[in-house]
C-alpha cells in the first residue's frame, strides 16, 4: 500500500513537471556566462529589424558579449514594453519617442550624463533630459514631406521649380486631376485612414499648423493649443483628398502599402512620407532621377524658406533596472555601434543620418535632399508632434478626420477634436 | 474503485488545481490588488485606494462600451441560437449529405478571431463600397451589423453541434408515441424536442453570452472601435485604457474597470443559468 503512495505521489510530482516545464525557460542565468553583463535591446523599427539581428550577431561574435534583439510588431511597441520590462530578463535598451513617452518611463531610465555614448553625439540638442539627468539619446535624424515622382510630374508638365509654395501646389495638383484619364495618374496617393498609415495625417501632418503657432508665439509646447493653423490643415488635407487616386470615402480602408504600392508603380505623383521610405521606394524598383522630396507647404509662414520636417522621435534610454554589468554591456554596444565602422555603417544604410560624431554617409537621397534645403538657406520645421499631449489625441483627431473626408463629419469636429481635445488631454495626462 | 477514488481523490485534483492556481487564481488575486493601485510595470506600485473605481464608474466611454456589448450580446445570443437550432433541426432530419454540411458548417469556428476579423473588413468594406456607403470605420451601425455577420458566421456551427448531439440524445420512442398520438410537427419541436434539449440551450446560451460580453479580438480587427470609439466594447475600452494611455494612473483605472467587468460577467451569466437550468426536464 505504502508503495503504491509513494508512486502516486512520485507520478503526480512528475507530470507537475511536465507541465510547468514549458514555462521554464527564464531559468538563464541573468548575467552573462564570463560575468561581461548581456544586451537586450527592443527595438521598435520592424524596418530595420534584419539589420539589428546582422549587427548583433557581428558584435557578439567580435567581443562575445550576448546580444538579443526583439522588435516588437508595428504599433504595438508600448504594450510591448510594458509586458517586456516586468520580466526578470527585461530589455536593457529601449526607446522613447519624446517627452511625452519619457513620461511614462522615467523611472525606468539610467542617467546617460557620464558615459561614452552621450560624449559621441553632435550636440546636446540630440538628447532627451529629464531634469538634468540624460534619460534618452536621440539616434536617428529624419524628415518627411512630400515625395514626388519627378518623372510623373514632368509629364504632366510641371517641374519641382514650379512649386514654391501652396497655392502652386494647388494649381498643379488640381490641373493633374483635371487631366487625370488623359494623363493616366492621379496627384497624391490615397491618404489612408487605416490604422497603418494615419499616422501620415494625424501625426506628421498636423506637426505643421502646431510648428506655426509655436513659432509665432515663441513657444515649444503648451496646454492649449489655439488653432490658428487650422484653416491651412483643412486646405492641405482637402487637397489631398479630392485629388488622389481613390474617392474620399474609401480612404478609411486605405493602409500604408496602399499608397506606397500606388506611388510606386506610378499612379500618384505626390506621396506624404518620409526618409525612412527611401529604401521601400528603391526597393521596388524607383531609382534617385525619379524621386525628389519637397516641403509640405500649407500656405502659412514664409514659404519661400521653408524646408522640410526635419527632427528625431527615436531615443535610446537604458533601463536604470537591470544589473551593473547589464547596463555596461548595454552602453558598450552603443558606443561601438556609433563609432565603428560596421555600426555606422549600417545605422546609415538602414536608419538614416545618426547624430554621432563618427557618422558615415549616407546614400538616401531624402536626407541629401534635407541636407541641400538647409544649405540654401531654408529653415527645417521641428517635430513639433512629440509634444503632442497624448495618443488618444492623435486617435481622437484621426477619426475626426477619416469622417469629415468620407462626408459623415464636418471640418468643426476636426477641429474640437484638435483643440478642445488637446486641452482636455493635456489636462487628463498631467493632472 | 469507487472507494480508491474517494481516498485519492486529492491526488488526482493536485495537477489541474496547480496548474489553475498559477494560471489563474493567482493572477486574479493580483489583478483585485493591482485595481487598487497606480503602476507602470507590476514591479512598482503604489496604493491608490478606490480612486480607479471612482473614475471608472464615472467615466462616460465605459458606459457607452457596456450599452453596446449588451446589445450586442442581446442580438448576437437570440440570432445565433435560433439559427443554430433551426439548423440542428434541418440536418439531424435525413438529409443526404448531411455530415458534409455539419463539417462545412462548423469549419469558421477554426479560424482565430483576429484573422476573421480582418477577412470580413475587407470584404464588408468592399460591399459597402460598392453601395457607395460609408465605410466600417464610419458608422458604428454598421460596425455593429457587421460584428453580428461575423459572429453569427463564426459561432453557428459550433452551437449547431451542441445541438445536433442534444436531438440526437432524444428516444426516438417519444417522438414516434406523439406521431401515434396524432401531434402536429410544430407541438413535436415545442413539447417534445425543445424541452428535452434544454440542457443543450443552457449550454449554448451561456457560451454565446459569455462571448457575446468578452468579444475582444473581432472588434480589434473588424472596426478597432473607430469611429471615435464608438464601436469599441467592453474588453476593447479595457485594453485601450489599460495600453494606449500614457502615464501610470491608467493602468489602474483599466485595471478596476475590468475587475468590474468581471464581476458583471460572473452575475449575468448566474442569471441566465438559474434561468435556463430551471425549465431543464428529466428524460
Amino acid at each position: 500500500m505504502k508503495i503504491k503512495k509513494v508512486l502516486a505521489l512520485g507520478l503526480v510530482a512528475l507530470m507537475s513537471v511536465a507541465t510547468f516545464a514549458g514555462c521554464g525557460d527564464g531559468g538563464k542565468d541573468s548575467a552573462g556566462a564570463d560575468g561581461k553583463g548581456k544586451v537586450y535591446y527592443l527595438n521598435f523599427k520592424p524596418e530595420a529589424d534584419e539589420a539589428w539581428q546582422e549587427i548583433a550577431k557581428q558584435y557578439t561574435d567580435e567581443t562575445g558579449v550576448e546580444v538579443t534583439v526583439i522588435t516588437a510588431a508595428s504599433g504595438t511597441y508600448e504594450e510591448t514594453l510594458q509586458s517586456e520590462i516586468a520580466k526578470d530578463e527585461a530589455p536593457t535598451l529601449f526607446q522613447v519617442n519624446g517627452p511625452v513617452g519619457l513620461a511614462n518611463w522615467k523611472d525606468y531610465c539610467y542617467d546617460l550624463k557620464d558615459s561614452s555614448l552621450y560624449n559621441e553625439l553632435t550636440s546636446d540638442s540630440f538628447a532627451l533630459y529629464d531634469g538634468d539627468a540624460v534619460a534618452g539619446i536621440a539616434y536617428v535624424i529624419e524628415s518627411y514631406g512630400i515625395i514626388v515622382n519627378t518623372e510623373l510630374l514632368d509629364k504632366a508638365g510641371y517641374s519641382l521649380d514650379d512649386i514654391k509654395g501652396f497655392d502652386d501646389l494647388k494649381k498643379v495638383a488640381e490641373d493633374i486631376t483635371a487631366r487625370k484619364d488623359e494623363l493616366g495618374f492621379a496627384a497624391f496617393t490615397s491618404a489612408g485612414m487605416d490604422g497603418s498609415s494615419d499616422w501620415r495625417f494625424k501625426t506628421h501632418l498636423a506637426n505643421l499648423p502646431i510648428y506655426f503657432e509655436y513659432q509665432d508665439k515663441g513657444i515649444d509646447s503648451t496646454d492649449a493649443i489655439e488653432g490658428k493653423y487650422l484653416d491651412n490643415y483643412k486646405n492641405i488635407w482637402d487637397l489631398y483628398i479630392n485629388n488622389a487616386t481613390c474617392a474620399p470615402g474609401d480612404l478609411a480602408g486605405k493602409t500604408g502599402d496602399d499608397a506606397e504600392n500606388e506611388f510606386a508603380s506610378g499612379e500618384a505623383v505626390f506621396y506624404q512620407n518620409g526618409s525612412w521610405e527611401y529604401k521601400n521606394l528603391t526597393d521596388k524598383g524607383m531609382t534617385d532621377e525619379q524621386l525628389a522630396m519637397m516641403p509640405i507647404y500649407i500656405g502659412a509662414g514664409d514659404e519661400a524658406n521653408q524646408g522640410l520636417c526635419t527632427g528625431t522621435e527615436n531615443y535610446w534610454c537604458v533601463n536604470s533596472e537591470a544589473s551593473e554589468e547589464d547596463i555596461q554591456a548595454t552602453i558598450d554596444f552603443l558606443t561601438w555601434m556609433v563609432t565603428s565602422d560596421a555600426g555606422t555603417k549600417m545605422l546609415a544604410d538602414n536608419i538614416g543620418v545618426i547624430p554621432f560624431k563618427k557618422a558615415a554617409d549616407t546614400t538616401n537621397l531624402f536626407v541629401l535632399n534635407d541636407r541641400k534645403y538647409t544649405e540654401d538657406g531654408k529653415t527645417p520645421v521641428s517635430w513639433n508632434f512629440t509634444t503632442m499631449p497624448s495618443e488618444e489625441w492623435k486617435n481622437g483627431v484621426g477619426s475626426a478626420l477619416t469622417a469629415y473626408a468620407a462626408g459623415t463629419g464636418e471640418w468643426d469636429d476636426v477641429v474640437k477634436a484638435f483643440v478642445d481635445g488637446w486641452a482636455s488631454e493635456y489636462a487628463a495626462a498631467n493632472n | 474503485m469507487e472507494k480508491a477514488i474517494r481516498k485519492y481523490w486529492p491526488i488526482f485534483v493536485l495537477p489541474t488545481l496547480v496548474a489553475f492556481s498559477v494560471g489563474f487564481i493567482y493572477p486574479f488575486v493580483q489583478g483585485l490588488y493591482l485595481s487598487f493601485c497606480k503602476f507602470t510595470t507590476i514591479k512598482k506600485v503604489t496604493f491608490n485606494g478606490i480612486d480607479n473605481y471612482a473614475y471608472a464608474i464615472q467615466d462616460s466611454g465605459f458606459w457607452h462600451s457596456f450599452w453596446f456589448t449588451a446589445l450586442f450580446t442581446v442580438v448576437s445570443t437570440v440570432l445565433i441560437n435560433v439559427i443554430a437550432f433551426a439548423i440542428a433541426l434541418a440536418l439531424t432530419n435525413k438529409i443526404k449529405g448531411s455530415n458534409v454540411y455539419r463539417t462545412v458548417f462548423f469549419m469558421p469556428n477554426l479560424i482565430g478571431g483576429i484573422v476573421l476579423g480582418y477577412i470580413w473588413q475587407i470584404l464588408l468594406n468592399c460591399v459597402l463600397s460598392l453601395m457607395e456607403k460609408p465605410l466600417l470605420a464610419l458608422n458604428a451601425t454598421y460596425g455593429f451589423i457587421g460584428l453580428i455577420i461575423l459572429m453569427c458566421w463564426q459561432q453557428i456551427g459550433y452551437m449547431m453541434i451542441i445541438y445536433i448531439a442534444g436531438l440526437q440524445s432524444i428516444p426516438d420512442d417519444y417522438i414516434e408515441a406523439a406521431k401515434i398520438d396524432g401531434a402536429t410537427t410544430g407541438q413535436i419541436l415545442f413539447r417534445i424536442k425543445i424541452p428535452n434539449v434544454m440542457p443543450s440551450i443552457t449550454i449554448c446560451t451561456f457560451l454565446t453570452i459569455t462571448n457575446g460580453f468578452k468579444l475582444f479580438d473581432q472588434n480589434l480587427a473588424l472596426t478597432g472601435g473607430e469611429p471615435a470609439h464608438a464601436s469599441e466594447m467592453l474588453a476593447l475600452n479595457i485594453y485601450n485604457t489599460f495600453y494606449s494611455r500614457t502615464g501610470p494612473q491608467w493602468k489602474g483605472y483599466g485595471q478596476a474597470k475590468a475587475v468590474i467587468f468581471c464581476i458583471m460577467v460572473i452575475i449575468i451569466s448566474m442569471i441566465q443559468l438559474r434561468i435556463t437550468k430551471s425549465r431543464e426536464v428529466q428524460q
